[in-house]
Order: structure tokens, then sequence, then C-alpha cells
């Protein structure tokens, strides 16, 4: 594994993160050791085994089937006020941000 | 061990009936204790007396209209950081939260509650769950009780430290990827990850959403028991939720282990194993056997590959889940001159170098170019893993191995080096990849006198034939509770 410098502004960019010149160097060689690690995922051969996308099986959860699909019933959620309440900046019933649009 | 240290839920119950002390007076006590010891351990992060007491004088009540006491009538519970309490300021052990103060309670608090528990505060942990010291908490370390030169483990290391310093009877944590287990190893206490689905997960702030489970710290299994009984069960508002109904685990854990097949994998007893700690768990395991159970050898094959697997999945999940601290709608706003300015300032600013990593490697995981190689890599890893432990409960009723592979490491040991600090979880892992449950039970101490653990896995909803197990463990070593 190598991970770049370049490869580190580019997920820090995909990730939102404004990183420090010493953070950056310093992930740089933390990711780099630690997905040289994860390598050995390699070693083993995969072929014919499905990832995992449930962590229960359907029997074990109980269910005939899977509880997600529950009927799609209205239930009251009347959070509006508390939520704004914890806003950092809200403008009833909005949240405020820095404008997105020029005109 | 004084007797002030040694309430138990039975114990609260008995003096409550018996009117020997009230509710209010029991948390008034914890108070006391929490304002004696917390200073040292920095174990609470936040106390809510003023809930705690109403609901104290709530148990009072019934108890003075000659009610029935509700199964965890007054007894004190430390809440994790990470678990949504309704106007109780909940961090997550993370600056980007400091100030935030939840609209609703997580459904394990309302239960809690509602069984009569009195919820006393708010405890320290590694910021979002984040940590195997409890050392990435924005709002400094915990110090372990039983050695405060030492971790008391993490992420859930508050939630351990005041039950082992007894300064609350039992405490909520989550567990990820060891996340309960290894802090009650490390301080001394039994603390159980639950099955995958068993504990609703609503209102728990989420870190990687196919691993996270709440699940109890007590002073003793039968207590870690009576609070697995309250919290556990289907809850509409979490969609992964198992609609299994819950067992008697109060109850079943009396039951003899005589005749039971006990697995011990040899994959957990390499290299890197302690030797204090190997030979205190292989003591154990020879205790149950002269209790009647049989020891079945196993090979798990994939249990070497856990560590990678885990903290590629975990963190493409952190990762995901952490997108929504960005300054708009709770917690730490930083300002600029642009929405996406905004965005990466405030994340900068409010996230501490552990959780920056994982979402870096997180988000590195999942990025265009890298999904295969990685992230679908490692969950069919991960479906491998489920199969070593299906395989296993072929053979035998529950899985013996240690919970760690030393005791507890000193504060800043392993701080600076990332990857030592991940392969510690080696032994935790593989149980939260496989979304079994598995329990870590006190069971001696190293010459130093450092607490060792010994997990216990069980099968999918196996929880009660878990505890029994632990139970008889803790029996053996002496613990009447």
């Amino acid at each position: 594994m190598k991970i770049t410098r370049e490869d580190v502004l580019r997920v820090a960019e995909l990730a939102h993160l404004d990183l420090s010149p010493a953070e950056i160097e310093t992930y740089r060689g933390q990711l780099d050791e630690i997905l040289t690690y994860v390598e050995k995922l390699k070693e083993l051969d995969v072929t014919g085994i499905a990832p995992m996308t449930q962590v229960l099986p359907a029997v074990a959860s109980g269910a005939e089937h899977h509880p997600e699909l529950r009927d799609d019933v209205l239930a009251p959620c009347d959070v509006g006020e508390s939520v704004l309440a914890a806003a950092p900046d809200a403008a009833k019933p909005f949240f405020r941000v820095p404008k997105v649009i020029e005109r | 061990m004084t007797a002030a240290q040694s309430w138990t839920v039975a114990g609260i119950r008995e003096a409550l009936a018996a009117k020997k002390i009230s509710a209010r007076e029991l948390a008034a006590e914890f108070y006391g204790r929490i304002e004696r010891r917390n200073p040292e351990c920095n174990a609470y992060l936040a106390l809510c007396p003023e809930r705690a007491l109403a609901q104290a004088d709530r148990v009072d009540s019934a108890i003075a209209r000659g009610e029935p006491l509700s199964p965890l009538a007054g007894v004190p519970i430390a809440v994790k950081d990470v678990i949504s309490t309704r106007g109780v300021r909940t961090t997550c052990g993370s600056k980007i939260l400091e100030n935030y103060v939840p609209p609703y309670d997580a459904t394990a608090v309302e239960r809690l509650e509602s069984a009569g528990a009195v919820i006393l505060g708010k405890t320290n942990c590694d910021e979002f769950a984040m940590g195997s010291s409890n050392e990435n908490s924005a709002y400094g370390p915990v110090r372990n009780p039983a050695a405060p030169d030492r971790v008391p483990g993490g992420s859930s290391g508050g939630s351990a430290a005041v039950v082992a310093a007894g300064m609350a009877v039992a405490a909520l944590g989550t567990d990820t990827g060891g996340s309960i287990r290894q802090p009650g190893a490390f301080c001394g206490v039994p603390g159980m990850m639950p099955t995958y689905g068993r504990v609703s997960r609503y209102g728990l702030i989420a870190f990687a959403s196919s691993l996270d489970r709440i699940g109890p710290f007590a002073t003793s299994v039968t207590d870690a028991a009576a609070v697995m009984a309250v919290i556990a069960g289907h809850d509409p508002r979490d969609s992964t939720s198992a609609a299994v109904p819950a067992e008697n685990y109060p109850v079943r854990i009396g039951d003899s282990v005589q005749g039971l097949r006990i697995g011990v994998p040899e994959d957990y007893f390499g290299e890197g194993l302690d030797p204090e700690v190997k030979s205190r768990v292989l003591a154990a395991i020879a205790a149950l056997e002269k209790m009647g159970c049989r020891r079945v050898p196993l090979h798990m094959p994939h249990t070497n590959y856990a560590i990678a697997a885990y903290y590629i999945i975990a963190t493409a999940e952190a990762s995901s889940n952490l997108a929504r601290y960005d300054g708009v709608r709770c917690g730490l706003r930083v300002p600029g001159a642009t929405l996406m300015e905004m965005y990466r300032k405030t994340r900068e600013a409010g996230f501490g170098p552990e959780v920056k990593r994982r979402i870096m490697l997180g988000t590195y995981a999942l990025s265009a170019g890298y999904y295969d190689a990685y992230y679908l890599r490692a969950q069919s890893v991960r479906s491998l893993i489920a199969r070593d432990f299906a395989d296993s409960f072929q053979k035998v009723d529950a899985i013996l191995t240690p919970t760690t592979p030393t005791p507890a490491f000193r504060l800043g040991e392993k701080a600076a080096d990332p990857l030592q600090m991940y392969l510690a979880d080696i032994y935790t892992v593989t149980g939260s990849l496989a979304g079994v449950p598995g329990i870590s039970v006190p069971c001696g101490k190293t010459n130093a006198g450092l607490p060792v653990g010994l997990q216990i896995f069980g099968p999918h909803f196996g929880e009660s034939r878990v505890l029994q197990i632990a139970r008889a463990v803790e029996k053996s070593l002496g613990n009447p509770a």
C-alpha cells in the first residue's frame, strides 16, 4: 500500500474535513499503515461467498418477513419545535444556513 | 469492599420493601459517592439529580400506596453518553455535540425508567464510541478504579468505571467491537453485549449501525440479567429490532450447567496472549468442567482476519453516519462564508483525531475504485466469520475465550499508535461481526491485582445460556450475589 498526500487530500475533500498540514502528514502515514495491515483480507479466497447484507438470518430474527417491512401507517411525530430549539441557527420552521444560490 | 459499596438489585428491593431506606435516600447516597469519587475517576460527564430525584419520589409514592415494586424499583443506573436522554445533555464524548440536549429518550432509557430505575447521569466514553481506552474522549480520559494509572478500557470506560467504583449499581454501555466487554474485563465487572437486534437501538447515536448494541454492566451477573430482562424486546421504532420474545433471564441463570458443551477455540490462545490472562481463563474453564461442563476443542479459522474486516466495515459505516454533523441541525457550528466552508470548518473543529482518522479510513474504503477491494471483500470475510460461529454452535452450547489479550494497559501506552490499539480488540470483534451475544465476566486478577475477563459467546438469542455459564463462573469464584 502506498497512500500519497494526494489520496489524503481527495478523501478529506469527500469527507468535508478541512485538515491542517500536520494532520495531512499524520493521517497519510497512519492510513498507509492500517491499509497495509488490511491487505491481509486478500489472502482469503472469497469466491462464491456472498457479502453479508443482513446481520441475522430471517429465521434467527423470528420474523416471517423482515421486520423493516412493517405496515405503512401514519404515526404522530410532533418534534419540530424541540428539534429546532437545538439548532445552531433556526428561523422557524427552517434551519438557516449561509446563502447557497447567488443572484 | 465496604458495606456501602454492596448495593444489588435484590438488596435494594428488600431494603425498599422493608422501608429501611427510601429511593430518594438511596439516590442521595449515590450522588454523595459521585461527589467524592468522580473527581479522580472522571467517569461521569453529566448528572441529572432533578430527574433522578423526581423518579425516586415516584418509586417512593408507589411504595407508600402499597403497590408492588417494579423490577428495578429505585435502582441507581448510569447511562453512556452516546444514548439519548430527553432534556439531559448528550455529548457522545465529542466537542461537536458539546451543547446537544436530545428532545427524546432512547427506548432502553424509557424501559429502565418504566421499570423504576433511577437514572443518575451520563458517563464518559471515547468520542462517538470510537476507541478501546477512553482516551479519545474530548472531556479527558477515565481512570480505572482498580488501578488509577491505567485505562478503564473503551469505549464504554465511564460506564464500567462507575459500576466498579460503586458510583452506580448498574450502567448501560454500547458495544460495537468490544466496547462493553473489554472495559468490563479491565475494570473487573460483568458486561454484556446482547444479540444484534435484541435491545432496541432507538435513541442510540449511531457509530456503525450493523454492529452497535446496547447492553448492561453490573456488579454481578445476576444484576446484569435483571437489567437485560428490562431492556430486551422488540421495538417498532428500530427496524433492526428482532421480533423474538425475550427470555426470563433472572430465572434462567440459576439453571445447572451440568452437561453443557463449552467450546474452547485454539485460535484465541495463541501468540500475544498474556500468560497470566491465559492461566486465569483456563482456570475458569477448568472450574466449569468440574461443574459438569464438557470441554470441546474448536478451530475457528477466520479469527485472524476479524480485525481487518471490522476496521473496514465499522469505519465505512461511521463515515456515513457521521456525515450528519455539519453544523446545520444540531451541535457545533463554525461559521463560514459558504455552506461548504461552514461544513468543513465545523467538522474540522468539532471532531477529535480518532474520529477523523476513522472517517478518513471509511471514506477511503467506500470511495470509487476501492469499494470492491475493501468494503465488499470485508463483508464477504464477515460472512466467513459468521460461518465459523454457526459451524461451532453445531458442536457446542457456548464458546469461551479470553476477553482481551492483556490486562488494562497504562494511560498513554498505546495512544500514539492507532494500529496497535485496534489489534487489542482481537478477541471481541469476531462476535461483533457475527451478531452473536457475548459477556465478559471477571475470572480473577493478575499478580499485580489487575482484573482478568473471561468471554462467553452464545448463539443468536442465546443470552440465557451465556448468563447461566457466566453466573456459574462467578459462583465458582465466590461472588454470592
